[in-house]
């Protein structure tokens, strides 16, 4: 990707309607194309936690994670590279049921991707892998070739920094320490 | 002990009432009409001027808010109300400008049905507002404006929109005002850090062609005080931003003029001669920097800015100064050495007398030719004893506006910086003479920018506001002929303007008036106009070929200017 890396920013918010809007109109102006996406609740009751990915220069990404921090429902926004952090992705695989079962070597493609096989009736069978990109990209790959995928999907980027703590935690109970929140008033 | 239930219309005047609010500009409509409705029962605590389009509401409520420092506050209707609002807003918010936003919305169970009049207002304004919020039900009123207003004012001040849905004006609600003094996830002030504090000091300390930038940022603070402590103790000569003009004295002597674009000879070459250069509360806007590849390279740089994701982003800091500059201005100058950089500052004065007599000799002072406008300008700023606030539109009026007004007082200049917007200068104005009714208000506009929220004459008669407009009519959209006759051979495509008589429109309006094109009636007119009582409009008409020079090209070095070479 010509010079670019491929960042992982995640910003913590309040629960409010139209966030994820604001995030994305910020990667719009700086012509940055998201790459994968994961909104969810955080450990931390009423904030969410987005996880994007995307290929940038550092100074790009530095003023992007910059002017989504500023927004008023942001609570924090960082961005990391791989090395900072421990993440995954999960794959779904459609196949028919009598290919699949007719395959050679079912276990050991079973046992070399640790998949797991989560439905299975008549007609097909639904495997499901975690891992990097790379990984869930090689089964996929491999059944394309062998037995064909009826159906593929793959979630956004999950992600965990390596160092100790979640720093959003210490950052939120300071925060709320010197104004003085109570509960009820967030 | 049993609370009386009031209409969300009332709770949310109530919460103006509460949070301050004297004056809205407005338009009514279908969905914002109980708002009305209950309005008409508190025009003793609220003063809604009725504009003539919505777009008028918004530039009236930036004009109030820059002179006044207060949150200028517009009511629209929804839909077409709410669209018309769109420029303003997004004029705002390139200029830092508090202003609230309050548009009907569509009963809360039609959202999303296409209803009469629905539009996402929150999703058209969310890319160009502070903070954009729908209010769904009469409990979140009080809430919702309060923190409206909270946001609006603090940090780095821009616009809020506030969508509010019919059954939310409406519906009864207890109400009890709380105000709101922290949002969890803003924090309008950065921590500041004092690390960064002494090492800017010292670098100052350390300077021997210290240069500062100011802008907006400081009268946004109300650092203007601190700034000049600042400057004085570290006898540092000081350049200006369009938006900054004013927060010093024209007459100061470390005040060395505009920066920029079409600025002053001296602070543009000077940046690229200093060794340190202070920005304060300034963004580096491609018309005040230029090419940045070629722009203040020599110089160590410091930046004071409240906005942390302005630091760094246009041009490499050296010493990030973060926080509120009414206290890091102080901070810094605490520890500052007074300092003496007389030969320093005594270097502008040959860049003065340069642009004396290339430039401002031949605008301001002809002795022959076509009335000029920055002849005009500086009339205007001599009858008023340079004590008024300068209000522009967008284009050489603005320019030559800002190149020849002078101030003594800060929040003395209201023009459209960011955005440039046509047609801001009169309901600018207006709102600014709500803004500061005890001063003088001079509007200077083309003749182009005038017809673009002409209609809002119709506020000025009717509110009866004591207005001295001036229309500097060259009959061409000037600032756009400039760079046809510079930058694309003369082809002057689309910039020729047939001009209504514009005194016989103020006219039907009951609004005094008088054309001039003769420089001998010039001091005759500006002398009527400002004593007369009530609005005036001086339609003077300057030469059609005028030049605002100095001027960097866009995207040129800022010390390679053009002057007037005829
Ligand atoms: C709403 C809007 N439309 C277009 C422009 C582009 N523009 C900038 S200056 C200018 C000419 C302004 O002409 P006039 O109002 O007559 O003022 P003058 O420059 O002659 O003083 C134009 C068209 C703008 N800034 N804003």
């Amino acid at each position: 990707m010509n010079g670019k890396t491929l960042y992982t920013v995640i910003i913590f918010s309040e629960n409010t309607v139209g966030l994820l809007n604001q995030i994305t109109i910020i990667f719009t102006r700086r012509q940055l194309n998201i790459e994968t996406l994961s909104v969810s609740p955080s450990a931390i009751k009423g904030i969410h936690k987005f996880t994007i990915t995307t290929f940038a220069d550092k100074d790009t990404i530095d003023k992007v994670v910059k002017q989504i921090d500023k927004r008023v429902d942001i609570l924090k926004a960082y961005y990391n590279t791989d090395e900072d952090l421990v993440y995954q992705e999960i794959a779904l695989y459609k196949v028919s049921t009598e290919l699949f079962m007719k395959m050679n070597g079912v276990e050991e493609l079973i046992r070399k991707y640790n998949t797991r096989v989560l439905e299975m009736n008549e007609s097909c069978i639904v495997l499901e892998k975690s891992g990097h990109y790379e990984e869930t990209q090689e089964l996929f790959d491999e059944l394309s070739h062998s037995i064909g995928v009826l159906q593929f999907i793959r979630s956004g980027r999950i992600a965990i920094t390596k160092s100790k703590v979640e720093r959003l935690s210490d950052m939120l109970s300071a925060m709320e320490k010197r104004l003085d929140i109570k509960p009820e008033e967030r | 002990m049993d609370k009386q239930k009031i209409t969300g219309s009332d709770a949310l005047l109530k919460t103006l009432i509460a949070e301050g609010v004297e004056t809205i500009f407005g338009y009514p409509g279908g969905q914002i009409m109980p708002f009305y409705d209950r309005l008409y029962d508190y025009q003793k605590e609220i003063k809604h001027v009725l504009v003539r389009h919505e777009q008028g509401a918004t530039h009236a409520a930036q004009g109030y808010a820059r002179v006044s420092g207060k949150v200028g506050v517009c009511v629209v209707t929804s839909g077409p109300g709410a669209t018309n609002t769109i420029t303003g807003i997004a004029d705002a918010m390139m200029d830092s400008t508090p202003i609230v936003v309050i548009s009907g919305q569509v009963p809360a169970p039609m959202l999303g049905t296409d209803a009469f009049q629905e539009i996402d207002v929150i999703g058209i304004t969310q890319p160009i507002t502070k903070w954009a919020y729908q209010i769904r039900k009469p409990e979140e009123i009080v809430w919702a404006v309060s923190r409206a207003f909270y946001i609006a004012s603090t940090g780095r001040p821009g616009p809020v929109m506030l969508d509010f849905a019919k059954n939310a004006q409406i519906g009864l609600v207890d109400y009890t005002y709380q105000k709101v003094t922290t949002v969890r996830s803003y924090q309008p002030f950065p921590t500041i850090e004092p690390g960064h504090i002494a090492a800017a000091a010292e670098l100052i300390n350390s300077a021997k062609r210290p240069f500062a930038l100011v802008g907006q940022g400081v009268i946004l603070s109300g650092a203007e005080k601190e700034l000049f402590a600042f400057l004085e103790k570290g006898d540092i000569p000081a350049g200006s931003t369009a938006l900054g003009l004013s927060a010093m004295p024209s007459d100061y002597r470390l005040n060395k003029g505009l920066l920029g674009m079409h600025g002053n000879i001296g602070p543009n070459r000077k940046t690229n001669e200093c060794d340190v250069l202070i920005a304060i509360g300034m963004r580096f806007d491609d018309r005040v920097t230029g090419n940045l590849q070629t722009y203040a390279k020599q110089a160590k740089i410091i930046h004071f800015d409240i906005d942390l994701s302005e630091i760094g982003k246009n041009v490499p800091v050296d010493i990030p100064v973060a926080g509120d500059a009414k206290e890091t201005l102080a901070a810094v100058t605490e520890r500052l050495i007074a300092a003496d950089h007389s030969a320093w500052i005594n270097s502008f004065a040959a860049h003065e007398e340069e642009e004396m007599e290339k430039v401002i000799q031949k605008e301001a002072y002809p002795e022959e030719g076509a009335l000029r406008m920055g002849e005009v300008v500086g009339k205007v700023s001599v009858a008023v004893d340079h004590d008024a606030v300068l209000v522009t539109d967008v284009g050489q009026n603005q320019m030559m506006g800002i190149r020849y007004f002078n101030y003594r007082r800060t929040r003395s200049v209201v023009t459209s910086g960011g955005l440039g917007t046509m047609g801001f200068g009169l309901p600018a104005a207006i709102g600014a003479k709500f803004g500061a009714p005890a001063r003088t208000v001079c509007l200077f506009t083309g003749d182009g920018g005038l017809q673009m929220t002409l209609q809002e004459l119709g506020t000025i008669m009717q509110e009866k506001i004591d207005l001295k407009m001036v229309v500097l009519n060259n009959a061409f959209l000037g600032m756009v002929r400039q760079w046809q006759e510079l930058f694309f051979h003369e082809r002057y495509s689309s910039t020729v303007m047939e001009n209504p008589d514009f005194a016989a429109i103020a006219g039907a309006y009951g609004i005094k008036s008088r054309t001039v094109d003769k420089r001998e009636e010039l001091d005759d007119a500006i002398a009527e106009m400002l004593h007369h009582d009530g609005a005036y409009l001086l339609v003077v008409n300057v030469e059609t070929h005028g030049m605002v020079y100095p001027m960097v090209p866009a995207g040129g070095t800022i010390t390679d200017m053009i002057m007037d070479e005829k």
